[in-house]
């Protein structure tokens, strides 16, 4: 995910290992590792067609540890994690999950994150990038106490249709009433589970999270269970077609975090993420509410759009043209072929005012055989809905499969 | 809750005063609010012990442009001076004394190379000054978002600086990041000339010689020629009758000043400001709030962190305002003699700073919360020049002492201010023998003092540090220098603003001239 690594990916001295580090070492045939926020991660382990299709028919395993952690308690949370966000967080009441976007004062998103309200005045805030120091400033004048806590916390993602099945036969019993974005515990040898029904692939699935100690034992138990279900561990190359898929953005791909960007004007609001419904300018106070204000009033300058290109060659990096196939409009930030929607889907960041739905534009796409490139103009059409968005991943109770 | 004004001042220093009057003057309904009270802030005169007062803050008036003076009728409305243009003497132990008066540097045993590098280098700090005195009268210029204005400020900077002429342009970019230890002593050979000039630039700062910024801050404080000074004035009655002046000619011009009313916080709704709670639990309303108050008062205290950006805040913290300088004042039962200064030179601004070293090493301590062992020394005797501050034939001194860290390791607990105070007489017994025997009763205020007795956090002279981090366009903060905080309604005018501190009143000018410009665009 993260392609900036800054330490050699093979060279395991300057890596961090996750606690379920061994059963992936071994199950790892390609032994193709990547860094993700310091952490020895896997890219694929396998094809990555059979750990795409594990995602989309059966149950796939992906270890999210190196997701940064914070953990938020005190008084003053809800209140301090209000002036973060820019949605209203007291809409995410205890035993849930949100999903959000924070920003700096020129309304700029510096990441998203998701937000689980586990107890009272207790919150887990996971995010992308490592913002500690901007949780504090943001602290300053609020009771919260903010612990950084991603070492601390193992996790996985149990993803597929056969999900729900498989932590059932792992003795997590009830888990099928556990509604989108709903959290529950469950005892765990010793300690427990907090299971949340959440994930970043738009399917049916869930996200365990545990303490180290028990990540091996949840590992194995997770593996006995899954077994008929056809559970597979996958990397992060195969979740990444299957969130373009669903639709979603990620940091560093297809937005610049604001406090990273270097040069003026990379950055994006959440308005030019598509992420309107993300900003709540009635709840009060939050930083970058003056910029976005302004920003409403005054028009973006950019628009995030999901793209239907025609054809197979995924869209990769290209730039869009207007109707006119003579102006460049913009460029794509995600693009992947599509194997279950059938469709070749790009994301786009474009000007204003290109990009209103059904807007019919242009995709310029290089694509090379045997060291033979060529060009295609490829039609792309604004779509309003992403490709992929199966009942399944709604339904409660769970559907069994 | 009365909606008669539509601008409220919380703070009634000078710098509140000058934009209430200028306000007013522009037809606005203003009221100020302040918690002291009298009027002036940091510039007020107190009785200190019976029958003695003294100006407790600032002493010396030597920034006030005398244009501002005029304009705001200030004689009109009581303004006297008691003496004007003032002499500096640097006071050493063997009495032969330096003074500086003006271009002319004497003493005794100083030779004629360095009589003529001190006037020439007067005349040359009085030019750089200038273009600064340009730009103190302008609001700073925004660099992003810039307008016409801006830019025109920025045009007329860049101007006031060519026209310096070649050597002056280049002279002034070399040595305008330097620091006072190697300026003056590239410029001179006598210590004593090295010493009176560091010790101006590190006043009112919490920086040693060494420090660089220390020859931006000179050039802040030589302003004052351009502003019309020929040296420091007292005026009749201290500082608070200059004060007295100010409030007179804002209510003259139609402003109402309600004194022991504090303000306890800014009210601020959907991200505008529309008035203020007293300490008393009254609410007043007003489209338009201005702070005379400092930054991080203002913005921490009076507006809450809560209501603001973070990225904002941050900046806010950053501000460095960590107070130095102390005062004594000392009731005297007849004139310190002085051997080796002329009588008649007795009320002019005396310093007492050894050398460049002794400065140093006077501020050292300050680095690890400790107070200097040898402090350094501004003082006067205003009742030389005004009788009226102390019984018939009985004098004041007015000493503003550095270094004396606001955050002392160990508080300033009541032994550390007898140990400090102990410290500085006896620097005073070298330059005044016998001072000791004459003091019938004294008052040291360190600060924590001057915060709790004018509200300045830190009790920082200027409401933040003079560096050139924290001046023009990134004063008070970067991007939010034009007065106009990130609240709609919401303005800064006191000294933590740009241009800065010390009795000038142009923060609180620019700022009001900035609304009514606002207003008149809208
Ligand atoms: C020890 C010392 C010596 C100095 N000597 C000199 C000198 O000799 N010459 C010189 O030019 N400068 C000197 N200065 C600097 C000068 O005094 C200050 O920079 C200047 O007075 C600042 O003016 P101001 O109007 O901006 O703010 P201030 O004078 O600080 O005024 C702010 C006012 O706001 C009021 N206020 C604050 N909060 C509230 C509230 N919540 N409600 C109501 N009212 C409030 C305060 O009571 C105060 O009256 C000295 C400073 C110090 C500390």
């Amino acid at each position: 995910m993260n392609t900036l690594a800054t330490r050699p990916a093979h060279d395991p001295r300057a890596m961090l290992e996750t606690p379920f580090h061994p059963r992936i070492a071994a199950a790892n045939g390609l032994q193709s590792w990547y860094n993700w926020k310091g952490y020895v991660s896997a890219e694929r382990l396998d094809q990555i067609e059979f750990e795409y299709f594990a995602i989309r028919n059966a149950t796939a395993v992906f270890d999210i540890s190196p997701m940064t952690k914070y953990r938020i308690e005190g008084p003053d949370s809800e209140a301090f994690l209000n002036r973060l966000f820019t949605r209203d967080v007291r809409k995410i009441r205890e035993g849930r999950v949100g999903y959000g976007v924070w920003c700096d004062d020129a309304g700029q998103v510096q990441d998203d994150g998701t937000l689980f309200h586990t107890g009272p005045d207790l919150w887990r805030l996971c995010s992308q990038e490592r913002c500690l120091d901007w949780l504090h400033w943001s602290a300053l004048g609020y009771d919260v106490r903010i612990t950084d806590e991603t070492a601390s916390v193992a996790a996985l993602a149990v993803q597929g249709p056969t999900s729900c099945s498989t932590l059932r036969a792992m003795g997590l019993s009830g888990i099928e009433t556990l509604k989108p974005f709903e959290l529950r515990s469950f005892p765990f040898h010793d300690g427990e589970l907090m299971v949340s029904r959440t994930g970043f692939t738009g399917d049916l699935g869930y996200e365990i999270w545990t303490s180290t100690a028990l990540a091996l034992p949840l590992w194995d138990a997770l593996f006995a269970a899954g077994e008929h279900f056809l559970i597979k561990p996958i990397g992060s190359a195969a979740l990444n077609i299957a969130r373009i898929e669903a639709g979603f953005i990620m940091a560093g791909a297809d937005f610049v975090p604001a406090e990273q960007g270097v040069r003026h004007g990379r950055s994006r609001s959440p308005f030019e993420l598509g992420l309107d419904w993300l900003v709540d300018f009635d709840k009060g106070q939050f930083t970058g509410r003056r910029a976005l204000l302004a920003e409403r009033a005054s028009g973006s300058r950019y628009r995030f759009v999901k793209l239907d290109v025609e054809g197979n060659k995924p869209a990769t990096n290209s730039f869009i043209f207007g109707a006119g196939q003579r102006k460049v409009v913009g460029t794509v930030t995600s693009a992947v072929w599509c194997p279950t929607a059938k469709s070749n889907v790009a994301m786009a960041s474009l000007d204003m005012p290109y990009g209103r739905p059904g807007e019919e534009l242009w995709a310029e796409i290089y694509y090379m055989r045997e060291l033979k490139w060529t060009r295609v103009m490829a039609r792309a059409k604004v779509m309003e809905t992403p490709v992929f968005d199966p009942p399944r991943r709604r339904q409660t109770p769970a559907p069994r499969f | 809750m009365t909606d008669t004004h539509d601008v409220i001042i919380i703070g009634a220093g000078h710098n509140g005063l000058v934009c209430a009057a200028t306000l007013a003057k522009a037809g606005r309904r203003v009221v100020v609010l302040e918690r002291a009270d009298r009027p002036g802030g940091a510039a007020r005169t107190r009785t200190f012990a019976p029958g003695y007062s003294v100006s407790s803050g600032a002493h010396f008036l030597n920034q006030f442009p005398v244009s501002l003076i005029e304009e705001l009728q200030l004689a009109k409305h009581g303004l006297r001076f008691a003496a004007k243009g003032l002499a500096t003497v640097a006071l050493q132990a063997d009495g032969r004394h330096l003074r500086l008066d003006g271009a002319k540097a004497a003493a005794t045993d100083l030779g004629a190379v360095d009589q003529q590098a001190f006037a020439e280098f007067h005349a040359e700090i009085a030019s750089y000054a200038a273009v600064l005195a340009g730009a103190f009268g302008r609001r700073p210029p925004r660099l992003v978002d810039s307008d016409w204005r801006d830019r025109l400020g920025l045009l007329k900077l860049g101007w006031d600086i060519r026209t310096l002429g070649r050597d002056r342009m280049r002279e002034v970019l070399r040595i305008g990041l330097m620091n006072i230890h190697d300026l003056a002593s590239e410029r001179f050979e006598d210590a004593r000339l090295r010493s009176a000039v560091a010790f101006d630039a590190v006043l009112g700062t919490s920086m040693g010689p060494r420090a660089p910024n220390t020859v931006m801050s000179y050039l802040y404080r030589r302003t004052a020629d351009a502003f019309g000074h020929a040296g420091p004035s007292i005026p009749v009655g201290g500082m608070g009758a200059f004060a007295d002046a100010l409030a007179a000619a804002a209510t003259a011009r139609g402003a109402e000043i309600r004194l022991q009313a504090g303000v306890a916080s800014i009210v601020v709704h959907e991200g505008r400001a529309t008035g203020v709670v007293l300490d008393s639990g009254e609410v007043l309303n007003a489209s338009t709030v201005i702070s005379n108050a400092d930054p991080r008062t203002t913005l921490k205290g009076l507006v809450g962190y809560r209501e603001l950006d973070a990225g904002f805040v941050r900046r806010v913290e950053g501000i460095r305002m960590r107070g130095m300088a102390a005062k004594l004042h000392l009731a005297l039962d007849a004139l310190p003699s002085i051997p080796g200064l002329d009588a008649a030179n007795a009320g002019d601004r005396l310093v007492l700073c050894p050398s460049l070293e002794g400065l140093d090493e006077a501020m050292n301590p300050s680095k690890y919360r400790q107070f200097s062992a040898e402090p350094v020394i501004e003082l006067c005797i205003p009742t030389l020049h005004d009788p009226s501050l102390a019984p018939p034939g009985k004098h004041v001194i007015s000493a503003v002492v550095q270094y004396a860290p606001v955050d002392l390791e160990g508080g300033w607990t009541a032994a550390a201010r007898a140990e400090f105070e102990a410290r500085i007489m006896a620097r005073l017994e070298t330059v005044m023998p016998g001072i000791g025997s004459l003091v019938s009763s004294s008052e040291l205020c360190v600060a924590p003092d001057i915060q709790s007795e004018f509200g300045i956090h830190g009790g920082h002279w200027h409401h933040g540090e003079i560096s050139v981090d924290q001046l023009l366009m990134m004063r008070p903060v970067v991007l939010f220098s034009q007065y106009a905080m990130p609240i709609d309604g919401l303005w800064l005018c006191g000294a933590g603003a740009h241009p800065g501190g010390g009795v000038m009143g142009l923060a609180g000018r620019n700022c009001a001239q900035e609304i009514i410009r606002k207003r008149a665009s809208a």
